[in-house]
């Protein structure tokens, strides 16, 4: 039964998350809490049935590998497939696009037994069902199956954008456009016949050719049926600390927190054995989402708290987030502000973000 | 198979009839506790934490739901090649099989399992309790003392001491008697169910319980007791700590509360000593705009609307706006809707509370609603329903 093999082709990736993706690639970034951003195309694979999942890590990938581990938490340490970590075979070698990074792994999609192949990102927050792809890829007779979203966000943002027919089927590939509401973003996810992704791989990279977007799929929009894919369901545009501080807000209405952990099942995530939340005496918290291992004695307010996060007596933590293992001192008083990973602050210390907020770096002692 | 030197068997089998309706459906180690884990957790953990690898957990009364959380053992890291956890339920043999006796016929039943080791040592604990306790202190106790069998015990109040097996030691802690729940207690150092056996002396006494046909085939009652006739080295180890019997709905409601004092005995978020449970991956807790939450424990995939005040609150639990929870245990997965009243009450996994129900009083009684059951809008209830 198993007809896809999944691909999380991390070579094309921007890290535009500034401090936040500066030791660490964007879809390994926490977020929502408890979770990486990766987590959401693992669960998504496993929930579609794909169990056969290559990660292409290119750079930064420490906290990436660490967090993936066996791949047990998303069921996919198997014996027959599962997880595949794949790193560029020499990393000194500069970097000359995707498809050099793939064509090094070629026996890896040779072996895989699945009939089809979907590459994807690593950074995406939605709830998608491969298996309806497959089905519409199937229904429409397409070669090839390109996934993209409206965009909705006021932002200025870069994207490949795609022009589909009033049949969905693709016309135009746009790379590196600046979009506006309503463009059709590509979210650098296809789907096709493993062989032909084989075949065009070979091909386009014997021609001295890298990129598989540029190259291959935009190349060959005449040559082959090339399907739209049109994304309806919730997926936020994170290309910045604004937009990843504003869609972590958003979390914090429950109409969102619903589509995006309930409706679909759960988001899986390494497991790390804290305790409930625990709130003392003195706390004083609304509007919050709130992770376990969390002891909370202060105030919060409009933000969110990730895995193990102190808060003390008389701190004040307002339209902040607040990443694993951060520690408020007493009395100290946050305002839109994000703290990486293990961020101490001292007793009555007060930091203030404008509004797109300050970020401070991993394990700062403030 | 390999050597081990000590190998753990947990006593998982028991009703725990003192719960009431909490084990109707399954056995008192799988019974939730703590916010986010079942009984067993602790001793699991205990185990994992300690460098213990290789535990048999006798399993006997309801099952099925014990059975599929210990799986293969992953969340305590006992998924171990060539060691790890194995289920021991009663089984059939050529001739014939029976259920589990008594908790020394339990081991005595599964001597071939434990053989298979070839360990020097069998450490006895049962999933009952709720301690954080390192049995590789234990046992290094154990070997100092050249003893046949070591007892973790404690000191317990003069007035609870005949619920307990109790002893009195000499001053280099060597058991001279033992009673097991006596009406007038002599001591008050009472046994924690913990026990470390030098395996070849234990079997020798569970071959002997076997042939007498009088005995209950009990630790407390049978086996100590025929160790001490016997002249054997039995040695008390003294825990210092938080341990608790959850076995009543009473000393279940009271561990609860016991956790959420700021500075609370009994550690759970050491980093140094995990409690591992399986883990039910939900997204973080939401707490609206108008909820009040003050000393409690609320665990992941809650969505909180009204007011929790000195309670624990499992997974999946919804209150909604304008209710008020106080002094309770609230189980996985329960509704509770609009402008209900819960005061000292358990609330069993699953239960839907409709809008404007009152549940508990100021009577000083827990009230205790029971698994499955829906609770109608605007019902009054202050006893227990089992």
């Amino acid at each position: 039964m198993e007809q896809i093999m999944g691909v999380i082709n991390l070579g094309n990736e921007k890290d535009l998350l500034e401090d936040l993706t500066k030791h660490r690639c964007q879809a390994s970034v926490p977020f929502g809490g408890r979770y990486r951003l990766v987590d959401f195309i693992l669960s998504n694979f496993v929930k579609s049935g794909v169990h056969n999942v290559g990660v292409f890590a290119r750079k930064k990938y420490r906290a990436l590998l660490d967090h993936l581990g066996s791949g047990k938490e998303w069921d996919l340490d198997r014996q027959k497939d599962g997880l595949f970590i794949l790193p560029p075979h020499d990393s000194t070698e500069s970097y000359k696009g995707d498809i050099q990074h793939f064509y090094e792994h070629l026996p890896y999609f040779e072996r895989s037994k699945e009939e089809y192949i979907l590459v994807t990102q690593g950074s995406i927050v939605w709830n998608i069902n491969f298996r309806h792809v497959l089905e519409e890829h199937k229904n429409q007779g397409a070669d090839i199956t390109l996934i993209y979203k409206d965009y909705s966000q006021e932002e200025k943002a870069v994207y490949h954008t795609l022009d589909v027919d009033d049949n969905e089927r693709v016309q135009a590939v746009h790379l590196e456009k600046t979009i506006n509401q309503g463009d059709n973003v590509f979210l650098n996810t296809y789907l096709m016949k493993k062989s032909l992704f084989i075949d065009l791989m070979k091909e386009t990279y014997e021609q001295g050719k890298y990129d598989f977007v540029t190259d291959v799929i935009r190349a060959n929009l005449n040559r082959y049926h090339v399907q739209g894919f049109h994304f309806k369901g919730y997926m936020p545009f994170i290309h910045s600390i604004e937009s990843f501080y504003n869609h972590s807000m958003n979390l914090l209405d429950p109409n969102v927190l619903q589509q995006l952990f309930y409706d679909h099942g759960f988001i899986y995530t390494k497991v790390k054995h804290g305790p409930p939340a625990k709130y003392l005496q003195g706390s004083h918290v609304v509007n919050s989402l709130i992770a376990n291992g969390c002891t909370i004695e202060g105030k919060v307010e409009n933000s969110i708290l990730f895995r193990g996060v102190k808060v003390h007596k008389g701190a004040v933590i307002r339209n902040s987030i607040i990443m694993q293992k951060g520690e408020i001192g007493e009395e100290a008083f946050l305002e839109n502000v994000i703290l990486d990973k293990d961020v101490k602050v001292s007793k009555d210390r007060i930091l203030k973000g404008e509004e797109i907020p300050t970020v401070f770096a991993k394990s700062s002692h403030l | 198979m390999f050597k081990k030197e000590t190998i753990a068997m947990l006593l998982a089998g028991g009703q725990g009839t003192r719960l009431k309706g909490l084990t109707k459906k399954l056995a008192k180690p799988a019974v939730p506790f703590g916010g986010k884990y079942r009984i067993i957790d602790f001793t699991l953990s205990n185990c994992s934490n300690s460098g213990i690898d290789t535990v048999g957990v006798l399993t006997q009364y309801q099952p099925h739901i014990l059975n599929s959380y210990i799986g293969i053992g992953s969340a305590w890291d006992l998924d171990r090649k060539y060691r790890g956890i194995s289920v021991l339920p009663p089984y059939q043999g050529q001739k014939g099989g029976e259920w589990y006796k008594g908790t020394a016929n339990a081991i005595y039943q599964n001597a071939y399992y434990i053989n298979q080791y070839d360990p020097e040592y069998v450490l006895v604990i049962s999933g009952d309790h709720i301690y954080k306790m390192d049995y590789s202190k234990m046992i290094d106790h154990h070997k100092e003392k050249g003893a046949d069998a070591t007892i973790a015990v404690l000191e317990v109040p003069w007035e609870e001491a005949s619920r307990f097996g109790l002893m009195n030691t000499n001053d280099t802690n060597k058991i001279v008697n033992f009673e097991e729940k006596p009406t007038n207690p002599k001591s008050n150092l009472a046994s924690m169910g913990v026990y470390i056996f030098n395996w070849k002396v234990l079997n020798q006494f569970l071959l002997e319980d076997e042939q007498n046909k009088l005995s209950s085939n009990d630790f407390g009652k049978d086996i100590i007791p025929a160790m001490l006739k016997k002249d054997k080295e039995l040695y008390a180890y003294e825990f210092q700590g938080y341990w608790k019997d959850v076995g009543t709905v009473k000393s279940l409601w009271e561990a609860h509360m016991d956790l959420l004092s700021d500075d609370p005995e009994l550690d759970i978020n050491d980093p140094t000593w995990k409690i591992y449970s399986v883990n039910p991956n939900q997204p973080p807790q939401y707490i609206a705009s108008k909820a009040s939450i003050k000393r409690s424990l609320v665990n992941e995939g809650c969505l909180v609307y009204g007011n929790v005040e000195n309670s624990v609150l499992f997974y999946g639990v919804y209150v909604g706006l304008g209710s008020t929870i106080k002094e309770s245990i609230i189980m996985p997965d329960v509704k509770i809707g609009a402008n209900v009243t819960i005061k000292k009450a358990i609330i069993a996994s699953g239960t839907v509370i409709k809008d404007g129900a009152v549940i508990g009083d100021d009577s000083g009684e827990i009230t205790l609603i029971v698994e499955d059951l829906g609770i109608a809008p605007d019902s009054n209830i202050n006893k227990q329903l089992t």
